[in-house]
This record gives C-alpha cells, sequence and structure tokens, in this order.
C-alpha cells in the first residue's frame, strides 16, 4: 500500500521523525490543551480522586501514542471502553460526559458527544426487533460515546429466550470491530456489574478500563452542595451553612441515600422554601433576600425529624 | 456500460474513505442520509428501495457504513447509492445522491426506435438486465 492511499491516520503536517530525533513532551501537551480539561474537571467535580488519576492515565497514554506515531512505531490505537461502578448519585454520568469530550480533545474519537441508553432502547419486544434498535443506537454513537447506563439489564439470565442476549452479541461485535468509531462505557452498581461480567466474560476482556466510583464523604458532599448552590446563584448564610452539614450528616444515616443527587434534592427543596418564605413575607426584597438560603429554609426538612441509624427509635 | 447518475458519477467508483469523507460533508451541512438500493438501472427509475430508515441522528459517517456494508452484503450486485436529505424548511428534498456500490457487469441499453406515420421516429431505451425479473439481473 502506498502512502497516499493509507487512511488518513496521519495528518500531512506530522512527517516521521529520525529515530534520534527529540520530542519536547511539554510541548506536546501544552499544544493538546488538556491541562484546561484538567483544570475544568477539578473544578467542576469534587472528590472523585481516584477516577480523576486515571483520567489523567488516559490522557498520558493517548499523548504518548500520538508521540509515538510520529516516530512511525505502529502500534493499534488503545481500547478505550470502559466501565463505571458505584452507588448512586456518585457521578457516573457526570463523567461519562465529560469523558466525551475528553477523548474528543484528545482526538481519540471524532465528534465527542454522549448517547445515553438503557435496556428498553437496545432491546426490542419481538423477535426481529432488537437487531435493528441496537444498530440504530449504535449508529448513532458512531464519533463518539456509547454510555449504557445499568447493563446489566440486558443479560436476564431467568429468561433464556430473553432478546437481551441479541443485543449483548451485536454490542460486542462493534465493540471489538469499530474500536475506532466509538467508545463504550457501561455503568451500574458494582456487585450487579461484577455479576454481569461473570456471565458475559466477552464484555470484560473487551474492556479496558474499570473504574470505581466512592461514596463521597460528608465533607465532599458539603463542597458538591456548595458548588450546586454557587452554580445556581444562590448561598449559604452562616447558620444555614451550619444546618447544611448537619442536614447532610444525618441524611446519609437515612435510607435511599443517593449521594450528590441527593444533595441536589435537597438543594432543589431549599430553594423552594425559601421562594415560598420571600412570597409569604410579602413586601419589598433585595438582591441579597433573593440569593441567601436561610437555616429555616434547610431545617424545615423532614430530615431533620425523622430516626436516623443508631437513634434510639430507628 | 457504466451507468452515470448523481454526483461523482463519471469518476472512477469513490473508494470507502472518500465515500466518508462525502457522507461527513452531508452530515455537517445537516442532512439526513439515507441508503436505497435497485437493479432497474433505467434513469428514469427515481423510486429505489430504501434500505433501512433514513438516518436523522447520525454524527459520523461510520454509522452509515456500517449499514452500507451490510447492503453489499445483502446485495452485492445491486446498484447502492447515498441520499442526502435536507429537512430545511421550502427545501425537504434530497440535496445529493451518489452511488456506492454498483454490478460487475452492466449490459447497458438497447435503443428502440418505432417507427411513426409520416417519418416520424420515437426513441426509447430500454436496459438489457432487466429483460430478466427483478432480483435476477445481475
Ligand atoms: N463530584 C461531583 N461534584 C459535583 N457534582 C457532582 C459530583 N458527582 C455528582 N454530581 C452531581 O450529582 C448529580 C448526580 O450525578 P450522576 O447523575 O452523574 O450520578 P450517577 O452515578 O450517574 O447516578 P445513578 O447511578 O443513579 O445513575 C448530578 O447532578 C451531578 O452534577
Ligand atoms: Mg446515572
Amino acid at each position: 500500500m502506498s502512502a497516499a492511499d493509507k487512511p488518513e491516520e496521519t495528518r500531512a503536517d506530522e512527517k516521521t521523525l529520525d529515530a534520534d530525533a527529540k520530542v519536547d513532551l511539554d510541548a506536546v501537551f501544552e499544544a493538546s490543551r488538556i491541562q484546561e480539561v484538567f483544570d475544568q474537571l477539578d473544578h467542576d467535580l469534587v472528590g472523585l480522586k481516584p477516577v480523576k488519576t486515571r483520567i489523567r492515565e488516559i490522557a498520558a497514554l493517548l499523548l504518548v501514542d500520538h508521540v509515538r506515531r510520529q516516530f512511525d512505531l505502529a502500534s493499534d490505537s488503545p481500547t478505550l471502553h470502559m466501565c463505571f461502578t458505584g452507588n448512586p448519585g456518585t457521578g457516573k454520568t457526570t463523567v461519562a460526559e465529560r469523558m466525551a469530550d475528553i477523548l474528543h480533545k484528545l482526538d481519540y474519537i471524532r465528534e465527542g458527544h454522549l448517547v445515553s441508553v438503557t435496556r428498553d432502547d437496545l432491546v426490542g419486544q419481538y423477535i426481529g426487533h432488537t437487531a435493528p434498535k441496537t444498530k440504530e443506537v449504535i449508529k448513532r454513537a458512531m464519533g463518539g460515546v456509547l454510555f449504557i447506563d445499568e447493563a446489566y439489564y440486558l443479560y436476564r439470565p431467568e429468561n433464556e429466550r430473553d432478546y437481551g442476549q441479541e443485543s449483548i452479541e451485536i454490542l460486542l461485535q462493534v465493540m471489538e470491530n469499530n474500536r475506532d468509531d466509538l467508545v463504550v462505557i457501561l455503568a451500574g452498581y458494582k456487585d450487579r456489574m461484577d455479576r454481569f461480567f461473570e456471565s458475559n466474560p466477552g464484555f470484560r476482556s473487551r474492556i479496558a478500563h474499570h473504574i470505581d466510583f466512592p461514596d463521597y464523604r460528608a465533607d465532599e458532599l458539603e463542597s458538591i452542595g456548595e458548588l450546586m448552590m454557587n452554580e445556581e446563584n444562590y448561598h449559604f448564610s452562616d447558620d444555614a451553612r451550619q444546618a447544611f452539614s448537619e442536614y447532610i450528616e444525618r441524611r446519609m444515616r437515612q435510607p435511599h441515600f443517593a449521594n450528590a443527587r441527593s444533595i441536589r434534592n435537597a438543594l432543589d427543596r431549599m430553594r423552594l422554601r425559601q421562594a415560598k418564605r420571600l412570597f409569604e413575607a410579602r413586601g419589598s426584597i433585595t438582591k441579597s433576600d433573593l440569593i441567601t438560603i436561610q437555616a429555616d429554609d434547610v431545617r424545615a426538612s423532614r430530615v431533620f425529624d425523622e430516626p436516623v441509624d443508631g437513634e434510639a427509635g430507628a | 456500460m457504466r451507468i452515470t447518475q448523481g454526483t461523482f458519477s463519471f469518476l472512477p467508483d469513490l473508494t470507502d474513505e472518500q465515500i466518508k469523507k462525502q457522507v461527513k460533508y452531508c452530515l455537517d451541512n445537516g442532512w439526513a442520509v439515507s441508503l436505497e438500493y435497485t437493479d432497474d438501472p433505467h434513469p428514469r427509475n427515481t423510486y429505489w428501495e430504501m434500505y433501512g430508515q433514513p438516518m436523522f441522528d447520525l454524527r459520523d459517517p461510520a454509522g452509515l457504513m456500517m449499514d452500507l456494508e451490510e447492503c453489499r452484503k445483502t446485495y452485492p450486485k445491486h446498484y447502492i447509492r447515498v441520499t442526502a436529505f435536507d429537512s430545511t424548511h421550502q427545501w425537504e428534498t434530497p440535496r445529493l445522491s451518489f452511488i456506492v456500490n454498483r454490478p460487475p457487469e452492466e449490459p447497458g441499453f438497447r435503443l428502440k426506435r418505432q417507427e411513426q406515420e409520416g417519418r416520424k421516429v420515437r426513441y426509447t431505451i430500454d436496459s438489457y438486465a432487466s429483460d430478466q425479473p427483478e432480483g435476477q439481473r445481475y
């Protein structure tokens, strides 16, 4: 094959370098503008240390790969299918969206969009329905990231005729053959995901990165709350901040706690109570009134009435 | 006789890389691409069969290539074309179409002359391939 009809992997400005040539990695790093992405990530997402570390590793891998290609060191582009495991509200969906953007900035995927699906989008209702449905989704995701939330629902061992299996087989094939065209990210709870992989070893072996999302600590949840507040142009009074901190302590020990999502929901309700309070007081209000969440807006939550685990009467 | 219909049909057949670039151009313009096939090469045959649905949500040509690969497997000797549809108000029409697969042998067309009263002659063309029933033409 002559250089001319080789698929366009290397760009015109990238001539093969001599074996003893030197490449300035700092410059490569600088040019990729990936630092901006890291900074943004640190700013927008509280905690998530293991996740951020892995993202940096992937970025390093792709940059080094890029330089290797300049020396004409052949290697397949690395597989970047991933699996995100973690409890509800630990940021899996949020990170998946970022991942699409990051991989696009690193030139790994061509478009950088995220197509987010669950079983219902992939699996059909009758014979012959599943394959076109799954393929339709895959086609839409080409050039970007396909995010499959709660992927284990694809596999229903109790029903051996389940159409989910058909979808799994198509996905496996695409993950293998179209590695240059899309990145697949599976997400779900750790134990169920592990069981899913046990029954579908093909999936596990095609996934290069298993990333676990830890639960947030109380102080992290506080920062997340603060961040969400600022984004919406609200802020806590000092008393309210104290109350919010107590709120988190209590909420964490109650059932159906969903990490950052519970925080977001709590904030929505606080805004509701603030609005009600302002409205009922009537009269004139200031900008500062509109911005400030007071302790009462927090303490009116029923989280403060309900007993928590370990307290008498739980 | 190699038939020429649609964009670029006077050029040598497009390679897959070239098809991808052309599809990318369509997608960047916001047009929805779709695949159509036929084994009736008559130039007035405008209604080809659709292969699957028009791809309205596609972002990247790889999606179309996946279907094209399947379509070529199913109809290796048919004509297959990509059509790009512009749904913008008042366009609402195909903006571009080009052939992406053709039969290995194209026997061409017979020219028929029908002599009429006076010295009038009506001309019509008829493809040799369509002497055979649908599905057995190439
Ligand atoms: N580290 C974080 N910093 C700031 N906000 C966060 C962080 N993690 C999650 N959030 C916010 O919490 C909410 C829930 O996150 P997300 O939807 O990503 O969780 P999830 O892990 O996908 O949950 P589920 O398993 O229930 O689908 C979102 O609004 C997101 O913006
Ligand atoms: Mg989610």
